[in-house]
C-alpha cells in the first residue's frame, strides 16, 4: 500500500507541473501586457509601465519566469527592491498589482469560504441524494419512486442561480421559514451559529441540483445490485431483507458513490462560481470571476493551479478509500 | 421416509405480453438420502421449480399455487403456503441451495470467511468462534487446502472450482436436509466439473441429505442420480430411476436428449443427433403436446392426436412415468 501511494504521489506531482505549465504558457502568451494592465484604465506612462514590468519580472526570459514562480512557491518572492519592495512568502503564488495583495493571502481568505460551503453542501445532498436514493428503489414504482422521480426531474433542470433566487424569495422573504441571512460570511470559528445561518441557503442550493443526480444514481445502484447473483446467495442463506439491503446490496451499490461525491467536492473547491455569486460569498469562485473580469492574471494563474491540486489530491484520496471499500482493487 | 412431496405446483408469470406459465402442475417426491436429477433444456421450468420451494421467487411478480410438504426438523412444513418470513427461518438451514455461476454468487466485498460464518451465524444462537471454527472445518471438509488462512481470502483470490466448493461449504454449514444444485457445475472446466459432482455426492454420504441436481447434462445424471425428472416447457414428460431412464426411455423428447449426447462406445457416425427445432415460446404454447411441433414419432399416434391433446403422464411400470400416447395402455 506505501509503494502504491508513493508511486500514486509521484505520478501526481508531475501532473501538477504539467499543468501549472501550460497555465504559466497560456499566461504568458495572452495579448494581454500583464505590466500594462497593472497601472489603470487609463494609464499611458510608458515609465510607470516599464517600472513595474521591471518589479514584477515580467522583462525576464519566459523560462526564467516559470522558474521563478516555481521558486516562489517553495522559497517566498519578493518584487520589486528597497523601501517598495513587496515580500510575500512561500508559498508564494505571486503578487496582485490590482488587489495590491499576495494572491496566497487572497487565497488564504476565499478558500475557507468555499470549503465552508462546500462541506456543507455535500453533507446536505449525500443524506438527501442516497437516502432519497435507497427509498426509491425499495419501493419501485410505487408514490416515493414517482416522487422521487419528479425531485429529479426538477433538480436536474433547475439552474442553480435559479434556485438560489427561488429559494431566496418564497423560503425567506415570502415565507418567512428561515430568517433573513443578514450580514457578511462569518467564519465558523468565530461564530458557528452564524456561519450556518449564513450558508444554509447557499448549502440548500448547491444541494438541491447534486441531490438530484445522486438519487437517480443511487436508486439504478442499488436496483443493479439488488439483482446480483450474490444477493440471490444471500437471500438463500435465510438473512432478512432489511440486513440484505444494509449489508449486502448498499456495501456494494454505494461503493461508486466514494468517488463521485470525491470528484464533486473537488470540483466545488474549485469555486462554486454561480453558487458564490448569487449569495455575494467571498469565496475562491467570485475571486476567479472578478479576476477574469479585470484580467488580473496572476490570480487566474493561482486559481487554476489551486483547482487542479485539489482534484489530483482529492483523486488520490478517492482511489485509496475505494481500495479500502472494494478488496478486488487493493494491491498486494 | 418421503422428505419432500411436491403437488400439482404452478408457477404463472403475469407479462405485458400474457400470462407465462413457467411450470405447470408438477409433482414429484422425493426421499431421505436420494438424489433426484431434474433435466431440461433452458426455461423448461427446472429452476423455477426449485427456486418456487425456495420461496426465493418474489410473490408480487408470480402466482405460485399448490403445495411442497417438507419433512424439517421441526416437524412437517409447507413450502408454498408457508408465510414467508417463516421459510426463511428453513432456508439456508432445513433446505439449501447452490448456484449454477460462482464467480458471481459470493459478495466480492467479503471475506469467504465472513461470509460463511454469517450462514452458520443466522440459524444458530453461538458464539462466533464456533461459528469460524465450523467455518474452517467446512472448508477443510470440501478440500480447500490451508483452510484457517484462506478463510480470510476474498472471492477474486479462488480460481472457479475453489469458489463453488465454497459456495458448497457454505450451503453445508447448517446440515441442510435437502440440498439444491442449481447447475452445480455448468460454468466450471470439464475437469473440475467431474471433482465437484463426486465431492457432492461424497458430501452426500456424508450429511445423509437428499439432493435435487438441476442439469441439462445427461452425463452428470447418469453418474450421480438416483431418479430424474425430464422437463419440457414446464411439464414433467418422463420420470423414472436412472437406469430405466436411460436403458428404455419412453418419451420422444427423452430419447432426442440422450440421443444428443456424443458416444464413444457406439460406431462413429458422421453427425451428432440432435432434436430438431427450437423450445416452444412459453406465451404461446402449442395446442396438444407441447412437444408435437419438435416430435419425430408423432406419426406413430395418428388421427392428430398429439396437435389436440396434451397426454396424462401415466404409470408404465416398475415406478416410470411417462406423458406421451406412444405406448400407452400397452
Amino acid at each position: 500500500m506505501f509503494a502504491y501511494i508513493s508511486r500514486r504521489l509521484s505520478v501526481s506531482l508531475l501532473i501538477l507541473l504539467t499543468v501549472s505549465f501550460a497555465v504559466y504558457v497560456i499566461f504568458a502568451f495572452l495579448p494581454f501586457d500583464p505590466a500594462a494592465l497593472t497601472c489603470g484604465k487609463n494609464c499611458n506612462d510608458p515609465g510607470i509601465i516599464e517600472a513595474n514590468r521591471h518589479r514584477l519580472g515580467y522583462d525576464l526570459p519566459f523560462f526564467t519566469q516559470y522558474f521563478l514562480f516555481l521558486k516562489g512557491l517553495f522559497l517566498g518572492r519578493s518584487f520589486g527592491e528597497g523601501a517598495a519592495m513587496i515580500n510575500c512568502p512561500a508559498p508564494s503564488l505571486g503578487y496582485s498589482f490590482q488587489q495590491h495583495a499576495c494572491v496566497t493571502n487572497l487565497i488564504g481568505e476565499a478558500l475557507p469560504v468555499t470549503f465552508s460551503l462546500a462541506i456543507g453542501a455535500i453533507v446536505m445532498w449525500l443524506a438527501l441524494g442516497i437516502g432519497l436514493g435507497i427509498l426509491a428503489a425499495r419501493f419501485r414504482g410505487r408514490i416515493v419512486d414517482q416522487l422521487s422521480t419528479i425531485f429529479v426531474l426538477i433538480g436536474t433542470s433547475l439552474p442553480t442561480f435559479l434556485t438560489g433566487l427561488l429559494l431566496m424569495v418564497f423560503v425567506v422573504i415570502r415565507w418567512h421559514l428561515i430568517p433573513f441571512p443578514s450580514g457578511n460570511y462569518t467564519p465558523f470559528l468565530e461564530n458557528p451559529f452564524e456561519w450556518a445561518q449564513i450558508l444554509f441557503l447557499p448549502w440548500l442550493t448547491l444541494a438541491f441540483a447534486y441531490a438530484a443526480l445522486y438519487t437517480r444514481f443511487v436508486r439504478s445502484s442499488v436496483i443493479d445490485t439488488s439483482n446480483e447473483d450474490y444477493i440471490r446467495t444471500a437471500r438463500a442463506k435465510g438473512l432478512s431483507e432489511s440486513v440484505i439491503l444494509g449489508k449486502h446490496t448498499l456495501r456494494a451499490a454505494l461503493a461508486p458513490i466514494a468517488t463521485m461525491a470525491g470528484l464533486d467536492f473537488a470540483g466545488l473547491l474549485g469555486g462554486a462560481i454561480l453558487t458564490e455569486s448569487v449569495f455575494n460569498l467571498p469565496g475562491l469562485g467570485r475571486l476567479a470571476i472578478s479576476a477574469v473580469v479585470k484580467y488580473d492574471l496572476p490570480i487566474i494563474v493561482a486559481t487554476t493551479l489551486l483547482a487542479a491540486f485539489i482534484v489530483v489530491i482529492m483523486n488520490l484520496i478517492v482511489d485509496i478509500l475505494y481500495a479500502y471499500i472494494d478488496p478486488r482493487v487493493r494491491v498486494a | 421416509m418421503t422428505l419432500l412431496k411436491v403437488e400439482n405446483l404452478s408457477v404463472d408469470f403475469p407479462t405485458p405480453d400474457g400470462l407465462v406459465s413457467a411450470v405447470h402442475e408438477t409433482s414429484f417426491e422425493i426421499s431421505a438420502g436420494e438424489t433426484l436429477a431434474i433435466v431440461g433444456e433452458s426455461g423448461s421450468g427446472k429452476t423455477v421449480t426449485n427456486l418456487a420451494l425456495m420461496g426465493l421467487i418474489p410473490s408480487r411478480t408470480a402466482n405460485i399455487s399448490g403445495s411442497a410438504k417438507f419433512e424439517s426438523h421441526d416437524g412437517p412444513i409447507d413450502l408454498i403456503s408457508m408465510d414467508r418470513n417463516e421459510l426463511r427461518k428453513y432456508r439456508g438451514k432445513d433446505i439449501a441451495m447452490i448456484f449454477q455461476d460462482p464467480m458471481s454468487s459470493l459478495h466480492p466485498f467479503y471475506t469467504i470467511g465472513d461470509q460463511i460464518i454469517e450462514a452458520h451465524q443466522i440459524h444458530n444462537k453461538v458464539d462466533i468462534k464456533v461459528s469460524k471454527a465450523r467455518a474452517i472445518e467446512l472448508l477443510e471438509l470440501v478440500g480447500i487446502q490451508g483452510a484457517d488462512t484462506r478463510i480470510k481470502a476474498f472471492p477474486h483470490q479462488f480460481s472457479g472450482g475453489m469458489r463453488q466448493r465454497v459456495m458448497i461449504a457454505m450451503a453445508l454449514v447448517n446440515n441442510p436436509l435437502l440440498l439444491i444444485a442449481d447447475e452445480p457445475t455448468t460454468a466450471l472446466d470439464v475437469t473440475v466439473q467431474a471433482q465437484i459432482i463426486k465431492l457432492l455426492a461424497d458430501l452426500q454420504q456424508e450429511f445423509k441429505m437428499a439432493m435435487i441436481l438441476i442439469t441439462h447434462d445427461m452425463g452428470v445424471v447418469a453418474g450421480a442420480a438416483d431418479r430424474v425428472n425430464v422437463m419440457y416447457a414446464g411439464r414433467i414428460v418422463e420420470s423414472a430411476n436412472v437406469r430405466d431412464l436411460y436403458a428404455n426411455p419412453l418419451m420422444p423428447y427423452t430419447q432426442g436428449l440422450l440421443a444428443s449426447v456424443p458416444r464413444m462406445d457406439r460406431p462413429h457416425t458422421n453427425r451428432l443427433s440432435a432434436i430438431p427445432g427450437q423450445p416452444p415460446s412459453m406465451i404461446a404454447l402449442p395446442t396438444g403436446c407441447s412437444f408435437n411441433p419438435r416430435c419425430t414419432r408423432k406419426s406413430e399416434v395418428g388421427d392428430s392426436k398429439c396437435e389436440t391433446q396434451m397426454p396424462d403422464l401415466t404409470p408404465r411400470g416398475n415406478g416410470h412415468l411417462s406423458r406421451c400416447f406412444i405406448g400407452e395402455g400397452a
